[in-house]
């Protein structure tokens, strides 16, 4: 079991952000979370992360900072950094054995090769995206948490978002919230319908 | 709970202090030589002044309980034992200048090290409460209250070296304050007035954390009427 | 140990470059103090001495400080860069020291055009007063960046950190005004270096929890 949530509720002051679920994951698995706007996905995969803390309930999660990797609602790079920088920095952060090696086959592997050394500020809404899932995978992560991955993808990044998630749904645990479901349907073995 | 048992009383015995410390003040305690009565300020300025620190101590470790714990309940603890010692900072600062202007003739003297640095505090705890009104209930706005507040109560001592220092070349017009030699009468007045100020912080501070909890509970409650 | 140090230079090194490309920041505050000490010296009366300008000077600097303070994690806010530093393994005290040094970094570049300003324009500065300047900046931004931080969090950033950060500034404008004056200067350095002591330990050990829920 590498993620086990009972009765797992947040609340900011009186305004209740998510209201209590109750799941579990096992390793190798794949929770697709879905819900309409405001039901509390990203709330709860924020939690899921560390980023934020329960106020209710137990939420365990198997692994430390080191083992996860995350895609939000914003792409968590530095505009004005290039690619090429931006996966240098987290890469040194995460400890990433053969650094370069890495950054230069993810970068090839979402078609960011080409653009390595512009800034972010002058990519396009897809193109911060693939960064942010290269940037997300740098490290090799056990658990996999992405928030509405296909957002701002074109067909040909979701393409390349598509085989990648069948890749990783193999390899590693995911757990994905998206408004998209058909895509990745065939690929989950444990939903959850925030309301 | 038993606290609840024990609150009236205790209640009653700060009042109770509270009144002794009147008559021993004003009463029992002989009048100054050369101030006169309005030397009796003297008894209750630096006890609201030792009571402030007090309580700006009690919110720090009140925030170092949360930030280890993470409770919730310590959030609320913190923030209105800092509430009561501003409140008693204010009153010194308040009192200090009666004083001054009683015994130097002047509101505001910058030679009270301790007036000086309670002015420092001041600005210090407010700016505590335009971050806490600044931030959205929740866990974040605990957190960084607590901090905050923790940094207050260091920099209390930072603060009064500070102003010690700044007296070498700030050359303030010294005024001659009477030591603290006090007759025994004097001194018991001034325990007993500080006990009582103490106690007065005590209850208020229960009060005012009842209150507060009284009031989350109540819109817990509405809320949770209304939703069903 | 050495990884940590590791992390700290990565990340200084990477605020430095960001400045480098947007140079915002950095030209900001040095024009900023400029014009401060032009208008001190409209506002300091005739046959003033030199000792005001001194303690001018320490206003003059923590308020350069606080434009670049209020700067300083603007960088993290965008695309929630913040939220990837803290979901990263590095201890979290890091990003604080990181953002920090660069700082010090702006803080000190600025300086060296501001001090010798002031020493054309008002009075000479001794070697007291230059180590005064060294040791208040490690003051201002090692406190400065955990409250800037804080400040971040809030509505009201831009307002509250100026009333978050002069109460904590005031010992170091103490420290430093006396470094400059007082035939005593030393005792003021070392009150300096007590103020970065306490309150550097203190920012390092409580910054964890400025960043995290």
């Amino acid at each position: 079991m590498l993620i086990r949530a009972r009765d797992v509720e947040k609340r900011y002051g009186r305004a209740w952000a998510l209201r209590a679920v109750s799941f579990e994951v096992d390793e190798g698995g794949c929770l697709l979370v879905t819900g309409p706007n405001g039901s509390g996905k990203t709330t709860l995969l924020r939690l899921v992360c560390g980023l934020a803390a329960p106020t209710g309930g137990v939420l365990e999660v198997g692994v430390d900072r080191a083992g996860l990797g995350f895609v939000g609602h914003e792409s968590l790079v530095y505009r004005d950094l290039t690619a090429l920088e931006n996966l240098e920095l987290y890469g040194r952060l995460y400890r990433v054995p053969e650094r370069r090696e890495r950054t230069g086959m993810l970068l090839e592997r979402f078609g960011l090769w080409d653009v390595r050394n512009q800034r972010v500020s002058g990519y396009s809404r897809g193109m911060t995206q693939r960064l942010a899932l290269c940037r997300a995978l740098l490290h090799e992560p056990q658990l996999v948490v992405l928030d509405e991955p296909y957002t701002g993808l074109d067909d040909e990044g979701a393409g390349v978002l598509d085989r990648e998630l069948e890749m990783l749904a193999r390899e590693r645990t995911l757990v994905v919230s998206t408004h998209d479901v058909g895509r990745i349907d065939a690929l989950a073995d444990t939903r959850l319908a925030l309301a | 709970m038993s606290v609840a048992k024990s609150f009236p009383a205790r209640a009653f015995g700060a009042v109770g202090l509270m009144a002794a410390a009147m008559v021993m003040v004003f009463f029992v305690a002989p009048e100054d030589a050369d101030q006169g009565i309005s030397q009796k300020i003297f008894y209750f300025h630096v006890p609201i002044a030792l009571t402030a620190y007090a309580c700006f101590g009690t919110g720090a470790w009140k925030a170092l309980r949360l930030l280890w714990t993470r409770e919730e309940r310590y959030d609320l603890e913190s923030y209105t034992a800092v509430h009561q010692g501003t409140i008693f900072g204010a009153l010194t600062l308040i009192t200090g200048s009666i004083w001054a202007k009683a015994s130097w003739g002047v509101w505001w003297t910058w030679s009270s090290n301790q007036l000086v640095l309670f002015l420092v505090l001041f600005l210090f705890y407010c700016a505590y409460f335009m971050l806490r009104f600044s931030l959205e209930p929740g866990p974040r706005r605990a957190r960084l209250s607590a901090v905050y507040a923790l940094f207050g109560v260091a920099l209390i001592p930072v603060s009064f070296l500070a102003i010690r220092l700044a007296n070498d070349f700030i050359h303030p017009t010294v005024f001659t304050r009477h030591g603290a030699q006090m007759t025994h009468t004097m001194f018991a007045a001034f325990c007993v007035s500080w006990a009582a100020l103490l106690a007065l912080a005590h209850v208020m501070y229960r009060i005012e954390l009842l209150g507060k909890r009284i009031d989350a509970n109540l819109r817990d409650l509405r809320e949770a009427l209304t939703a069903a | 140990m050495s990884t940590y140090a590791a992390d700290v230079a990565a990340l200084a090194r990477k605020d430095l470059r960001l400045e480098l490309r947007a140079r915002d920041t950095l030209p900001a505050m040095l024009l900023f103090v400029l014009a401060t000490l032009v208008v001190f010296h409209f506002a300091l009366p005739a046959g003033s001495g030199d000792d005001p300008a001194y303690g001018l000077l320490w206003v003059a600097l923590v308020f350069t400080a606080l434009l670049g303070l209020g700067r300083a994690w603007v960088p993290e806010r965008e695309n929630a860069a913040l939220d990837g530093l803290v979901l990263a393994p590095c201890d979290r005290s890091a990003i604080w020291l990181g953002k920090a040094l660069a700082t010090l970094a702006f803080l000190a570049a600025a300086e060296v055009v501001a001090l010798p300003a002031f020493a054309l324009f008002f009075a000479p500065l001794r070697s007291t007063a230059l180590a005064g300047v060294v040791l208040a900046d490690i003051g201002i931004c090692t406190v400065g960046s955990l409250v800037s931080a804080m400040a971040a969090s809030s509505r009201t950033r831009e307002l509250i950190l100026p009333l978050l950060f002069l109460p904590l500034a005031i010992p170091l404008i103490v420290g430093g005004v006396g470094s400059s004056v007082s035939p005593h200067g030393g005792k003021y350095l070392l009150f300096l270096a007590l103020y970065d002591g306490v309150f550097s330990i203190l920012s390092w050990a409580s910054f964890e929890y400025v960043v995290t829920e």
